[in-house]
């Protein structure tokens, strides 16, 4: 059958595969950077902290995990975009009315807008300290640390603003994907996906709750 | 006593598959709470002939709930708001007086609408005939109970094969995906020992065809599993992911 | 005509296999260029299309339906009988076949059933090779269930939904078929017209029901599976398809019509609503396993059926067929059913009803669920929960079914059941090789008259259907097509295929010109009432002759004032149903007919004038012991042919249940 020689990534199964695949792994580095962050609150003045970046900027295997960590960050991102455009071509004309709450989450359901708004959020979170950290000279030369930078940019309201929704965006694409990459990679069973999608649900709240808890405390100068 | 119900239907009229269509209200009155769903389109359909006007054109048959012919999209769901039925169980006790329906057909690239409620499913039987069934010809088979299957197993089997391919999961889905239908047989074969000898291919067969028709792709709101009047179960897709996987690894 | 059952020489065990095994062959490169066309596409025509394809035949199967899986035989719920003798209780392929000719009170075909009974066994083989999800038990084993009219357990099951298990296991069978290109499949495709060729049947005229088109179709023969006509009674149990066109114009062509009046009115469906009602609900005869089925003893007790205690209860089935109780044929349950309603005994507000009561087997189960947990004083509630609980994994489609339908919960509530039209007996006439009058014709499954006599036994018709189709005629067909191997391919410029379809084109614009102003429904409607109540449960002669004139006349002035909007090159479903009726119409007529010349009651046919002293259907054998089949002489007359049936193995006698 001339059927079965359709490429295995290029088959809806295996393009969902990818989009739980990359998905996890963009979760695990979540874990790290979240850890990572969590430095501030030992309120040292940075210190802690400064070390870690430090270390992170310089350990070459994190400097391979990082570029890995952008392919997977580039392939999550097109493949949405593919499977977006293609799921819309598969209903042309849409509902007049279509009652999606009755049986769904919104946020099951808006994983693209979700991801979208995601998308902005982390261009402008990269420019405020990946691009400084790794391009501009002042932290290089060690006029300034990134624990300066941070609390830099976290004195403009309208940013923490920002980053609080960016945060919240994290936390409901979270909500859904978690389980999802479970389900996608095949992982259903009656026992254990209760556990599965309450862990995932605790989860993304929490991830959420940490990393939107930085801005906050250090605008609020709770941080020093 | 239930007293009958005045409503105001808004149908999805369209002439053929190349035409436009486009929503347009009916008012029915004197509707009893124990007609069905179709029953009441009956009486409409009725209205619409003593008037000289084209009924409305819906797939129907055994109006019980287990041929999946019938397939109205009702105030935005598959079937309507009941849980677990078809629109043909639906009954007019799920709705109040004076209440405006919507009632569009199943929308998917994969299921063109042939005329009005009409839609055109035959991209079902077409995944089906790409692996959906045991290659066993007629007189080649062993004594039944040669095979003991265990009563699990079989009850599972049973439950995906209850699916009746009426399109709800595709329908309600935001994507249009047929995954829940095709994962349904799948799994009906995975779970049983007679299924194994055809495991690989079958599943790499139905999804490439299933890819082939333009049906979406799966995001998992779980949306088909609340829509399938036969509650057909979420699990069955990750099944399917597994076979799916390992026939590709393999 | 001299009729010819074809019935093979020997003893009765060996007729089939004797038989079989001289049947001529076709060569498998003769196969290929042999053309089968099957109309029809449930258990009896998907299962005969795969298994001739199999055999390398070229098939072309046709169904009005959407898809093939959508044929009504999905609908069936209780189960299929086989001879397995599982259970060990002491069945066997000849207790299957006496149970099945006793219980059709011996109008069946001695050697028909015989064989039925035989291949019963290797459908359930087939079936579950197929991976269709039979009941297991927790041994891994198959599960086995009671039905009426035997006393032993024999039927296989899935839950409630056995026949879609069935045919989406035969559908599979055709579609793979299909995938590998052996089999075209076209739905919504409506035969309506067989194309004879110097007297042999060789293809069809259908029409494309999207488009409207009429498309000839050749074949070396023609298999017709196209179901009962059961929706002559507009209201019965059948889907609302369901039709007995293709049949009608095989029997206008020429092919006898056995047993029209045998019709099964099965005892437990869920009474009638309203005007609305569309059609009726079965609720499986499995239910009567546990269910018990009564009235109240005092004809103006207004009671809840919660509230009626047990001696006021009369629990007429048990108290008349001791022997059988709440599990006699659907043909006596119905008419004791009707007995009582009629004597003013019926419930509900309609009084057409009678109670059928899981009260006592939800007791039985919760106790010996309780016994079965070690709890030696379980609670009134703990108990009813267990009951509920098993019985809810036994039936519960069937309960949530009820509940839908009715807006009552049947846990709490006892159900109201009714008798409804659901299957018919009679058929277009068959021989041994299941072929019709008409050569290179053949009728499979529940459009024949062959196995079930007078009444067909529960369970029955899944395992007819699947016996012909799978392991009947893909055999007896070699005896015909192996003459026709020199035959090419006709083409469908032949004058018959263009006189036949323009026959059709003629009906189609003839009923457009009527332009009247009744819906197709009016008449519809107006014909079930006059067949329910003059040619329904019980029958007389002033009814039935009263019956022929009513239908005559609404023939009439459905042909004058029939409305049929749109137009007929589209899809156009009151066109559908308008030249359905119009076939209902005529084989109306013949069924009331077939009834007023059978002046005896047997199986489902209750001639009043014909009964015992207590009410009890009373056979004339002397008379009677025949099959009726009816040759169309046009213009609504009708020849009666006899065939008389002979009875070598099983000896007639009164049919007790008591």
């Amino acid at each position: 059958m001339s059927s079965t020689s359709t490429n295995f990534l290029q088959s809806s199964l295996g393009k969902k595969l990818v989009m739980g695949v990359t998905g996890i792994f963009l979760i695990s580095f979540l874990v790290v950077h979240a850890t990572l962050n969590s430095f501030i609150f030992f309120n040292d003045g940075g210190v802690l902290f400064n070390e870690g970046a430090e270390f992170m900027s310089h350990n070459p295997v994190i400097r391979i995990m990082e570029i890995v960590l952008f392919i997977g960050i580039i392939i999550h991102i097109v493949q949405a975009l593919i499977l977006t455009i293609q799921n819309n071509k598969a209903r042309p004309i849409k509902y007049a009315i279509n009652n999606g709450g009755s049986n769904s989450k919104w946020y099951s359901r808006s994983m693209g807008l979700l991801g979208t708004l995601l998308l902005l959020f982390l261009i402008i979170h990269l420019k405020h300290f990946w691009v400084v950290s790794r391009f501009t000279n002042e932290i290089t030369s060690g006029e300034e640390t990134l624990f300066g930078e941070m609390k830099e940019v976290f004195e403009s309201p309208l940013l923490v603003i920002v980053y609080v929704l960016g945060v919240i965006s994290l936390g409901y694409h979270l909500l859904h994907g978690f389980q999802s990459a479970f389900q996608t990679l095949g992982l259903n069973h009656p026992k254990y996906t209760p556990i599965i999608k309450a862990f995932g649900f605790w989860f993304s709240i929490i991830i959420s709750v940490v990393f939107a808890s930085m801005p906050i405390s250090i605008y609020l100068g709770w941080i020093k | 006593m239930a007293i009958n119900m005045n409503l105001t239907l808004k149908v999805w009229r369209q002439k053929n598959t190349k035409s436009e269509g486009q929503l347009v209200s009916y008012p029915v009155s004197d509707i009893s709470p124990d007609m069905s769903f179709l029953e009441m389109f009956d009486v409409l359909n009725n209205q619409l002939i003593n008037k000289g006007e084209e009924p409305i054109a819906f797939d129907h048959d055994c109006r019980e709930g287990i041929c999946g012919s019938c397939s109205m999209f009702i105030n935005g769901q598959p079937h309507g708001p009941k849980k677990g039925v078809t629109t043909c169980q639906l009954h007019m006790r799920s709705f109040k007086n004076n209440d405006t329906i919507v009632v569009e057909p199943f929308r998917a690239a994969a299921f063109p609408v042939i005329k009005d409620l009409t839609v055109d499913r035959s991209a079902f039987d077409r995944i089906i005939s790409k692996g959906g069934f045991i290659s066993i010809n007629t007189g080649n088979a062993k004594d039944a109970n040669n095979i003991p299957i265990p009563k699990l197993d079989a009850d599972m089997a049973f439950e995906a094969a209850a699916c009746i391919g009426c399109g709800a999961c595709v329908a309600t889905c935001k994507n249009s995906s047929a995954m829940l239908f095709v994962s349904a047989k799948i799994s009906q074969f995975a779970l049983l020992p007679q299924g194994q000898v055809e495991r690989k291919s079958r599943a790499k067969n139905m999804v490439a065809q299933m890819d082939e028709e333009g049906f979406g792709n799966c995001s998992n709101t779980g949306a088909c599993e609340i829509e399938c009047p036969k509650e057909i179960s979420l699990e069955n897709i990750a099944r399917m992911n597994r076979e799916f996987f390992i026939g590709n690894i393999k | 005509m001299k009729l010819d059952s074809k019935i093979p020489e020997g003893n009765l065990e060996q007729k089939w296999s004797n038989y079989k095994s001289s049947i001529a062959l076709v060569n498998p490169s003769n196969k290929r260029n042999l053309e089968v066309i099957v109309v029809g596409a449930g258990l009896a025509g998907a299962s005969a299309a795969a298994s001739l394809a199999e055999l390398g035949y070229k098939v072309k199967v046709f169904c009005f339906q959407d898809s093939p899986r959508r044929a009504h035989s999905i609908a069936a719920q209780g189960g299929i009988n086989a001879a397995k003798n599982y259970q060990n209780d002491g069945d066997s392929t000849y207790r299957l076949f006496y149970d099945t000719v006793k219980g059709g009170d011996y109008r069946a075909r001695e050697a028909n059933v015989y064989r039925l009974a035989e291949v019963s066994v290797n459908i359930i083989d087939q079936c579950v090779a197929q991976g269709v999800p039979l009941a297991r038990e927790y041994g891994g084993m198959l599960s086995n269930r009671s039905f009426g009219g035997t006393q032993v357990q024999r039927t296989f099951y899935a839950a409630g939904q056995t026949g879609q298990q069935l045919l989406l296991g035969a559908y599979s069978g055709l579609q793979r078929q299909v995938g590998l290109g052996t089999i075209e499949m076209l739905s919504r495709h409506e035969m309506l017209e067989v194309v004879i060729i110097d007297g042999k049947a060789r293809g069809i005229i259908a029409r494309d029901l999207v488009t409207g088109k009429l498309e000839r179709h050749f074949g070396h023969a023609v298999v017709l599976c196209t179901g009962g006509y059961g929706n002559v009674f507009y209201l019965s149990t059948n889907a609302m398809g369901c039709n007995v066109t293709a049949a009608w114009k095989a029997h206008k062509r020429g092919a006898l019509f056995g047993n029209p009046c045998f019709t099964q009115i099965h005892p437990t469906c869920i009474p009638v609503s309203g005007d609305h009602q569309s059609k009726l609900t079965l609720m499986s005869e499995s239910l009567r396993n546990d269910g018990r089925i009564w009235v109240p003893k005092n004809k103006e007790d207004m009671r809840k059926a919660n509230e009626i205690p047990e001696e006021d209860r009369d629990y007429y089935l048990e108290r008349r067929y001791p022997a059988f109780g709440n599990l006699v044929p659907r043909d006596v349950a119905s008419r004791a059913t009707k007995e009582r309603c009629d004597a003013g005994f019926g419930v509900g507000t309609s009084k057409m009803a009678v109670f059928l009561d899981f009260k006592t087997a939800i007791e039985r189960y919760g106790h010996n669920q309780a016994v079965k947990l070690g709890i030696s004083n379980p609670s009134d509630i703990q108990l009813k929960e267990f009951g509920k609980k098993a019985i809810e994994e036994k039936y519960g489609n069937l309960f949530e079914m009820y509940e839908q339908i009715t807006g009552e919960n049947p846990y709490e509530v006892a159900m109201r059941i009714y008798p409804a039209v659901h299957y018919t007996m009679g058929g277009l006439w068959v021989d041994y090789n299941l072929m019709t009058t008409v050569p290179g014709l053949y009728c499979l499954g529940e459009a024949n008259f062959s196995d079930h006599g007078a009444n067909r036994l529960g369970a029955s018709a899944l395992m007819q259907g699947l016996a012909d189709g799978y392991f009947i005629l893909p055999y007896t067909i070699g005896a015909y097509l192996s003459k026709e191997i020199s035959v090419k391919a006709i083409s469908t410029e032949h004058e018959s295929f263009v006189a036949a379809e323009r026959n059709v084109q003629e009906q189609i614009n003839k009923l457009f010109a009527i332009k009247g102003t009744k819906p197709v429904d009016y008449f519809h409607k107006k014909l079930g009432k006059t067949m329910w109540q003059k040619c329904g449960m019980a029958r007389n002669h002033k009814g039935l002759n009263e019956a022929i004139k009513e239908i005559r006349e609404m023939r009439e002035e459905f042909w004058k004032d029939v409305r049929i909007p749109g137009s007929k090159d589209e899809l156009n479903q009151e066109l559908e149903k308008a030249m359905r009726v119009a076939d209902f119409l005529e084989l109306g007529e013949l069924m009331c007919v077939d009834a007023l010349n059978r002046e005896e009651s047997c199986g489902g046919h209750f001639r009043e004038e014909s009964q015992t002293e207590d009410g009890e259907a009373l056979r004339k054998d002397d008379d009677f012991s025949y099959v009726s089949a009816w040759e169309n002489k046009g213009d609504g007359k009708y020849e009666l042919h006899k065939e008389e049936l002979i009875f070598d193995v099983v000896h007639p006698s009164a049919r007790s249940y008591k």
